[in-house]
């Protein structure tokens, strides 16, 4: 378990907008369910370069204040369907680096959410090394 | 820094370095020192139970997160006592002979390749899986297909005991999977080989390598390295590079040979990849059964082969284009989820390589052509008539947009798969059939090595994996890997009198 602070706390209200338009269930978790989300994605993170963090952070502070230019609120005053249209322009984005940066936001914020206990149960997702002898 | 000496040290352990360990086998009965190096841990069965992702740090490189230089494609290679056959479904093919001879390597002839990958299908128990342990999600595939007008095989796979934990990419906990790790290296141990893991190799010397074996980081899966911590140069009168198709060309490029190998790390190919999913109305049996059991080969006439696959929540919600509500009632369905893994048959092109930065690390440049993006649309449109065929609801492809494609439009695939919807970055992209880079030809002029994996120029470093293809192979590549290192081996056996000898006397 990783005991540095979660890299993206500095941006912390802005990645959990993000990441509940991402995946709308996780509007519902708990402080717990965050800190299991947020170390998740931290420990993945743990081996890589301090510079692929730092993007990712400014990536997120981008997605916070690009919507200033368009709807005149930063992401997290927006509500959620503008939340989800502005996320959609970003996925199609004409210029590669903004569609990649977004691409791997959301795939962070998968991964800290299927890849909690509660995130894989939840899909009914359920191999056993058992396999056929498992019961099922 | 500790000095050792062996007669010669392979470098990996996977599906060419464990054949090179086995094949050199007699030699070390004759008392010669053959040493493997591996990068990653030996595992046992038990450390492949437990949660995806922890798994997946332990075995894959950056945890099965590691991208192109463009961050387009994911590029899937393990680390482990094994290599990657450790994380491989099983699935055993031989190569076919239009590639072989288009590859057009003196010396390499189809029934010679065919021949030595038939005797290690033999060895790795490679047959057919029985009907009665085929899931839900491979026989609709099956009967999809033929519905649909294509033509399903059976996958020929290496299992003994499969008990259908269908968790093959995340290592077998039942050890049902003959990898390298279960057949090769403990036959090369048997006869005197010595294998290290936790061992990387950091460069290649005149007749030398220095390498780095690490402790087991605290908390961490797999067994300790049986050598002590710290940097090693090991003398030895023959190195044999089985790194694979990103490792080999990025150690010998961060050794120095770039200059004098002006091919070294180009060819990259990859089989790019997207994972297709389709919705049914009832449950299936998907995640119990052994997951790649069939697939349609369409490379000659279409540029794409489609495999039954099925992956893990979080792969799959990775590899599903989009975001929200859409997305996450496919991942809510899971259980009624039937995948198809579509991979487009690249070529080596210009461009598409394994370079270095500055620090010696492996850095693969890869931009999609209109060929392959070809290829993936026709894959996608051909899986959804497959899916809609074998009775889903609706199908999630990502060269659609939106990416969900409803039954009633089941008549309009064509017109609502595009290729103008293939954005880099919007989907996803994964590799896991990673070839190229050292690629076997005449001369260093179109090639890194000949057709015995010998680098030009270079007899006492040899190169044996999937880095020698010089294109792709249009096929699951491990069989392919394994006879050619076998051939690599047997160049090895020639050359060591010679070799080994001169070393001896100085």
């Amino acid at each position: 378990m990783s005991t540095d602070p979660f890299f993206l706390a500095p941006v912390r209200s802005a990645f959990r907008a993000v990441a509940t338009t991402v995946v709308p269930e996780a509007a519902g978790l708990d402080e717990g369910g965050w800190a299991e989300m947020e170390e998740t994605i931290q420990s993945q993170l743990a081996g890589r370069p301090e510079g692929l963090r730092r993007q990712i952070r400014l990536f997120v502070r981008l997605l916070q204040w690009l919507p200033l230019f368009l709807h005149a609120r930063r992401f997290t005053g927006l509500d959620a369907a503008r939340r989800t249209a502005f996320l959609e322009r970003m996925q199609r984005a004409p210029v590669t680096i903004l569609r990649v940066g977004f691409w791997g936001l959301r795939s962070l914020v998968f991964l800290g959410y299927y890849g909690s206990r509660h995130g894989a149960s939840a899909t009914g997702y359920a191999a056993h090394p058992d396999g056929w002898g498992a019961g099922r | 820094m500790t000095e050792r000496e062996v007669d010669v040290v392979v470098i990996g352990s996977g599906a060419g370095g464990g054949t090179v360990a086995q094949e050199l086998g007699a030699l070390a009965r004759a008392g010669k020192r053959i040493l493997v190096l591996e990068k990653g841990p030996r595992f046992s069965e038990e450390d492949f139970r437990g949660r995806e992702l922890e798994r997946a740090a332990a075995l894959y490189a950056d945890g099965g997160g590691f991208l192109t230089a463009q961050r387009t494609i994911t590029l899937a290679f393990a680390h482990a006592y094994g290599g990657s056959t450790v994380v491989y479904t099983g699935t055993s093919l031989h190569p076919p002979e239009r590639i072989i001879r288009a590859w057009d390597v003196p010396g390499i002839e189809h029934a010679d390749v065919v021949s030595r990958s038939r005797r290690f299908a033999e060895e790795n128990g490679v047959h057919l899986l029985e009907d009665d342990l085929l899931n839900d999600n491979n026989r609709l595939f099956r009967d999809g297909a033929r519905a649909a007008g294509y033509l399903p095989e059976q996958f020929p796979l290496n299992l003994r005991g499969c008990k259908g934990a269908s968790l093959c990419n995340l290592g077998c906990p039942n050890g049902a999977k003959q990898g390298t790790h279960k057949v090769q290296l403990p036959a090369a141990e048997r006869s005197g080989v010595e294998v290290v893991t936790r061992a990387e190799v950091l460069r290649i010397e005149d007749r030398a390598v220095v390498a780095r074996v690490s402790d087991r980081p605290p908390g961490g899966r797999g067994e300790p390295s049986n050598w002590q911590a710290g940097e090693y140069r090991i003398r030895a009168g023959i190195v044999v590079s089985c790194g694979g198709a990103i490792g080999s060309p990025a150690l010998l490029l961060r050794s120095g040979f770039g200059e004098r190998l002006p091919r070294l790390g180009e060819g990259f190919t990859c089989h790019p990849a997207h994972i297709l999913v389709a919705e049914h109305a009832r449950p299936i049996t998907n995640f119990v059964g052994h997951p790649k059991s069939f697939y349609v080969d369409r490379a000659a006439e279409e540029r794409f082969v489609l495999e039954t696959c099925m992956y893990f929540p979080v792969t799959t919600a990775k590899n599903l284009t989009g975001f929200g509500a859409d997305h996450s009632r496919l991942m809510l369905a899971f259980p009624r989820l039937q995948m198809i893994l579509v991979l487009a048959c690249d070529r080596a092109v210009p461009g598409n390589r394994v370079a270095v930065d500055r620090a010696g690390n492996p850095v693969v440049h890869y931009e999609f052509t209109d060929e392959v993006i070809g290829g993936l649309v026709a894959a996608t449109r051909a899986s959804a008539r497959i899916f809609f065929a074998a009775g889903a609801e609706r199908v999630h492809a990502p060269s659609a947009d939106p990416p969900l494609i409803e039954r009633a439009e089941a008549d309009r695939i064509a017109e609502r798969i595009e290729a103008r919807h293939f954005l880099p970055g919007r989907i996803s992209v994964s590799a896991a059939h990673l070839m190229g880079g050292c690629g076997m030809g005449r001369s260093a002029a179109d090639s890194v090595t000949d057709g015995w994996g010998r680098v030009h120029d270079v007899p006492w470093l040899r190169v044996a994996d999937a880095s020698l293809f010089p294109d792709a192979l249009e096929i699951n590549p491990y069989l392919t890997i394994m006879a050619l290192a076998d051939r690599v081996a047997e160049g090895i056996r020639k050359d060591a009198g010679e070799l080994l000898g001169r070393r001896a006397g100085g």
